[in-house]
């Protein structure tokens, strides 16, 4: 028997992302100890666990050796030797800005939850604190078993969320988003089942330089597809994302815009891209396409939104078409545009919603017919407001601009009337976002919101990561698309190279 | 001059908006202007030192550290700063500063006092950074700034919902011109895998034959290129169609309108085709397409700018048919003339809009003429400086506004294409009306009887000295900037021309039977704008009983004109109206609410109808299970019997 088997230690052992996936854990059963009156020490607990996590992922943005594309801070230990099951954790350049950020994600969302929840105090922070967990376990995960399983777990706490803390239509948004993700979930499942039972292994490191049959990968494609087209969402599997993000508190529509829809498109990245290249590539064109309508189709239906989150969900349609258009182009710009635009649109799109749970915590509305003059009734808060719709419209020296212009770039050399349609939305985007801020904060004060006091230190406090993001991003991309360059390049080879095998092995088919 | 002189120009700017949008509203509250005027006014002296180094032929050309990189997409920030450039950074300077003086005085206990001078700032600075770039992504990063402070300021006061929808109509409409002007640099890098200037310039040939087909035609690379970075001209420069915005923005205070409006930002598009002159150049058809949007939009523009009462939306108009020269000029090859025309207009127009800016100052925020007259006695120094820079638009002879107006006929004249001939006729037409209308504001607001409230004439008084003092320099640089262009024909030098010709080339000289035509076509220009001030004293001040007569008898034409040729109405019907239809009622009710959603909400639906459906076989008596028991055994021996057999 070979000797790495028989050692508990496959191969590394940082314990890096093992503690940031396993440190919310420990502090959400910690706060079961607490009593559930004791708030200040529940939502105090809560800060320091969601900091300290975030101090734990550091050295993974100033230790992280950009010049290879290998996996690191690897941890592997067997778990269920009988099915070839490892406890297998690391990052990439494509998975680690979305660690960093899931940990940054769940630290705002906290502090502004500070206030706002009012009911089952406990509860809710334990399961924030468990869905940070499955967040960085899904980014981390090198092992299929894993990966599905923090992939399903990260739904039951974000249910929860919905379900309990949410708006009055609560319980229909919460069961919809349950079945629709459920739905994609159950068909991903069969597709790892048949990988396992073709290749052996779970092994995602190993999956993804192994030549699965190119008619097996056009099936594992679409079960794939099934799961990360509902999460991203892609038109027209989207009208869930409406919803949940309307009913769900402020923490919640953060987590999802900011993290949860990421993992579809990081699925793509993961498993699509490398496992299925054939697959991908051929069809590409259909993914671009499908973006593109999202893009003009979330932007076009903003235009006649009267909630405010409803609008903030839809541009976020839009905007995730933007992203998967870059993914599906196979270009280096393309592909590095759509990963940073994951990141820009968790920032900007995270803070919009964090900024209409502020005013919503104050006003008790969402509809945008109720607000009119706010920039005179909170000045402060009007300026952040503004700094994060221009970054959302992709002016240039924000961070949606370089996002937006590379995947542009991208999905001009892929394609040219795709690009041409795409870059449209930049259009349609400042209408609507502009359009929303005028009547949200110009004209004269709406009497329903006069009287409200601008935003507190506390609140300050959350949004100015963001804003410090939106320019650092914007002014100095190089900084994030670093972390991508390696990675990005030997998918790419992965994708030519797999496209030679596929041609090989036809060429020897038809010879024999 | 060091690398970290020509790197503070925009920074000082810069470090103003921050200093003033951060801390202005707690801490310098009514000394917000202070920080402003030292940062616009140490660049505005680095800018001439830049400028003097440019005249001895230093040309600056540094990248500063690489902004975007993406596999072989590379883009710096990163200045260069030729002659053209300098030029820009004189204007740009100059009358940023002199609108930061003038607007101490005009927006003097606005609430919005520290916020206003930050956004200057930042306009300031951005319009540094689109002027200076080395590369066309740093250029579009400008372009857009300014487009943004534009949008702050036109909304500065955005408690008036028309302020607020100015605003974002002027964004909005840009954002079409600027869809053009991206794919355009995408195709430059598609093609040159660069996006700097002078790698650009430099392969220029490569691409020289190559072809693209576009439903169907083919059409040549560098002509769609070309017009592509045109559309972005289009939208910042308020040409046809996308000339929408610039009226409206006169929603925005007046400091605003002469700075962004007037001088510089709208003239952002001449100098976006001056800068790609090489491209345009190699196109004929772009040329072309450049001299006629130009062309047209002039006169457009001049005939709705005959009939308005608003004393600044005239002036906007103005300005509109202005920037129209300045593209003819540069579409007939002549780009030296259309930058010369950009550098005197910047003075006598920004002069026009503080005159009109001091004359709501004493009218209380009145802008019909209509309901002014004879404002001459109270405000004299208002007076004389509209009536210079009034003289100096109108093309008389020996003012700023003459030369660089006849270069650009001249030009047009002597150009070989019908095209240009074709331009200078418009251009000389609209020459006559500008002189007309020019004219026909100030003797409705300087001269004749006042014809406002009581209220008004009360209050009447000149500007404080924070505000003429801007306007006499301004009006001296309405007569004295042409001398740095004066024609060869009268015994000048055009040394504007030569300067900057180094960056875009000289355009064709004319020997023989054309430059006989020099003289006569001069003469024709001060005929006309002669023509056109008479016309207006005749009409104005003779009888001003007439011009009422006149729209009454021809209403329809006279209509069409005072409601802008209905266009902001055709685009409201074809436009605007139809996506709001199409969102609200096909997509969200139907596509959304009807069709999407009713898969999902039918796929459970299935589910449980089946269910209720399947539960009837359960009906407990035993008969039916013995059936569907011997049913099964007979099917399942079948299915063994003759499935194993083959």
């Amino acid at each position: 028997m070979n000797a790495t088997v028989c050692s508990v230690v496959v191969a590394g052992d940082s314990y890096v992302l093992t503690v940031a996936i396993f440190l919310p854990v420990l502090a959400a059963l910690l706060m079961l100890l607490i009593n559930k009156n004791r708030h200040s020490t529940i939502k105090w607990t809560a800060l320091a666990a969601s900091i300290a996590n975030f101090i734990g992922v550091i050295p993974l943005f100033t230790d992280f050796d950009k010049t290879t594309a290998k996996m690191q801070f690897v941890a592997q230990y067997q778990w269920i030797r009988a099915w070839n099951i490892n406890y297998y954790v690391g990052v990439d350049g494509i998975s680690v800005l979305f660690v960093l950020l899931s940990a940054l994600a769940t630290i705002l969302c906290v502090l502004v939850s500070w206030t706002a929840i009012k009911d089952k105090v406990k509860e809710f922070f334990i399961a924030l604190m468990l869905i940070e967990g499955a967040m960085i376990g899904v980014f981390s995960s090198l092992d299929m078993f894993m990966f599905y399983i923090f992939w399903e777990a990260m739904l039951i706490p974000m249910y929860l969320l919905v379900g309990i803390w949410g708006g009055p239509g609560r319980l229909y948004a919460a069961i919809k988003f349950f079945l629709y993700t459920l739905t994609g979930s159950v068909l991903m499942l069969l597709g790892v089942i048949t990988i396992y039972m073709m290749t052996g292994t779970f092994d995602m490191v190993k999956l993804m330089s192994t030549q699965l049959p190119v008619g097996m990968q056009m099936v594992l494609f679409w079960a794939f597809f099934a799961a990360f087209a509902v999460k991203v969402p892609m038109f027209p599997v989207h009208t869930w994302l409406p919803d949940a993000h309307t009913e769900a508190p402020t923490a919640g529509s953060v987590i999802l815009a900011a993290i949860l829809i990421k993992m579809g498109a990081y699925g793509f990245l993961r498993f699509s891209l490398p496992m299925f290249p054939d697959a991908s590539q051929s069809v590409a064109p259909l993914m671009m396409v499908l973006s593109v309508v999202g893009i003009i189709y979330g932007g076009v239906i903003c235009l006649s939104q009267t909630d405010l989150k409803r609008l903030i969900a839809y541009s976020s349609v839009s905007h995730m078409g933007f992203v998967t258009l870059g993914i599906f182009s196979l270009n280096i710009q393309g592909l590095e545009g759509g990963i940073l635009q994951m990141i820009n649109h968790g920032v900007i799109t995270g803070a919009l919603f964090l900024c209409v749970g502020m005013v919503y915590e104050r006003s008790h509305t969402r509809l945008i017919a109720d607000y009119g003059g706010l920039a005179n009734v909170m000045p402060v808060f009007a300026g952040f407001f503004m700094v994060f719709t221009f970054a959302s419209v992709g002016l240039p020296g924000t961070n949606g601009f370089v996002g937006e212009f590379l995947i542009l770039i991208g999905g001009f050399t892929a394609n040219k009337p795709v690009g041409i349609l795409a870059a449209t939305g930049v259009i349609i985007g400042a209408v609507y976002m502009l359009w929303l801020y005028q009547r949200v904060f110009y004209t004269d004060v709406n009497e329903k919101i006069a009287g409200l006091s601008d935003i507190t230190f506390r609140e300050v406090v959350t949004l100015l990561p963001l804003l410090i993001l939106v320019f650092w991003i914007g002014f100095y991309p190089s900084a994030f698309t670093g972390f991508m360059d390696a990675t990005v390049t030997q998918l790419l080879g992965r994708l030519r190279g797999g496209h030679m095998q596929a041609l090989n092995m036809l060429i020897e088919t038809v010879v024999k | 001059m060091d690398i970290i002189h020509y790197i503070l120009i925009p920074v000082l700017p810069l470090t103003a908006f921050v200093l003033n949008i951060v801390l202005g509203k707690f801490i310098f509250k009514k000394q917000a202007h202070l920080i402003a005027i030292a940062a616009v006014g140490i660049s505005l002296a680095l800018s001439i030192k830049a400028f003097m180094e440019a005249s001895a032929g230093v040309v600056i050309n540094q990248d500063l550290y690489t902004w975007i990189a993406s596999g072989t997409f590379k883009v710096s920030v990163g200045f260069l700063v030729d002659q053209l450039t300098a030029v820009m950074l004189i204007v740009v300077t100059s009358v940023s500063f002199l609108v930061h003086v003038y607007s101490i005085g005009y927006m003097h206990g606005d609430a919005g006092y520290p916020r206003f001078f930050s956004f200057l700032s930042l306009f300031t600075f951005s319009m540094l950074m689109l002027v200076m770039s080395n590369n066309f992504l740093q250029l579009y990063f400008g372009w857009e700034a300014v487009g943004l402070c534009s949008y702050f300021l036109i909304g500065f006061w955005y408690e008036k919902k028309t302020a607020a929808d100015a605003a974002k109509k002027a964004f909005i409409v840009n954002r079409f011109g600027d869809f053009g002007f991206g794919l355009g640099v995408i195709l430059i890098f598609l093609n040159f895998g660069t996006l700097h200037y002078t790698d650009i310039f430099k392969d220029l040939g490569v691409i020289a034959a190559q072809t693209v087909m576009i439903c169907g035609n083919e059409i040549n690379l560098t002509t769609l290129i070309a017009l592509l970075l045109f559309c972005g001209a289009v939208g910042k420069s308020a040409q046809l169609p996308l000339h929408v915005w610039l009226p409206d923005a006169m929603e925005g205070p007046t400091p605003v309108s002469a700075l962004i409006h007037a001088a510089t930002m709208v003239t952002a598009g001449v100098f976006l085709v001056a800068r790609a002159n090489p491209i345009f150049s190699m196109s004929p058809v772009a040329m072309d397409v450049v001299a006629l949007t130009g062309g047209i939009t002039a006169i457009f523009a001049a005939t709705i700018a005959l009939v308005q009462n608003d004393i600044k939306r005239v002036v906007a108009y103005s300005t509109v048919s202005q920037l129209g020269y300045m593209f003819v000029a540069c579409g007939v090859g002549a780009f030296s003339a259309g930058i010369f025309h950009l550098y005197t207009h910047a003075f006598f127009k920004a002069c026009l809009f503080l005159c009109a800016g001091s004359v709501m100052h004493a009218m209380g925020g009145e802008l019909d003429v209509q309901k002014m007259g004879g404002l001459k006695k109270y405000m004299p120094i208002t007076y004389w400086t509209m009536f210079i820079a009034s003289l100096s638009i109108a093309g008389v002879p020996g003012l700023a506004g003459f030369f660089s107006k006849d270069e650009i006929l001249w030009k047009a004249l002597s150009s070989h294409s019908p095209v240009g001939k074709f331009v200078w006729i418009i251009g000389v037409i609209t020459a006559l009306l500008t002189a007309f209308y020019s004219f026909r504001v100030l003797f409705l607001a300087f001269h004749g009887t006042f014809r406002g409230t009581e209220e008004q004439k009360h209050h009447l008084h000149e500007s404080p000295s924070a505000m003429t003092i801007p306007l006499m320099v301004l009006s001296v640089g309405a007569v004295v900037a042409g001398y740095v262009g004066v024609p060869h024909i009268l015994g000048g030098h055009d040394w504007i021309g030569g300067f900057l010709g180094h960056v875009v080339g000289h355009a064709p000289v004319h020997a023989g039977a054309e430059a006989s035509l020099e003289w006569p076509a001069m003469i024709l220009s001060v005929i006309v704008a002669v023509v056109g001030i008479a016309a207006a004293a005749f009409f104005y001040l003779k009888r001003p009983e007439l011009p009422q007569k006149i729209a009454d008898s021809f209403k329809p034409i006279y209509r069409l004109l005072f409601n802008k040729y209905y266009v902001d109405e055709i685009y409201g019907f074809l436009i605007v109206k139809p996506c709001y239809w199409v969102s609200a009622n096909v997509l969200d009710k139907i596509t959304d609410k009807v069709f999407i959603e009713g898969i999902v909400n039918g796929v459970p639906m299935i589910v449980e109808w089946s269910g209720q459906k399947l539960r009837k076989i359960q009906t407990g008596v035993v008969l039916h299970y013995s059936l569907a028991m011997a049913i099964g055994v007979f099917l399942l021996a079948v299915l063994v019997i003759f499935g194993a057999g083959k």
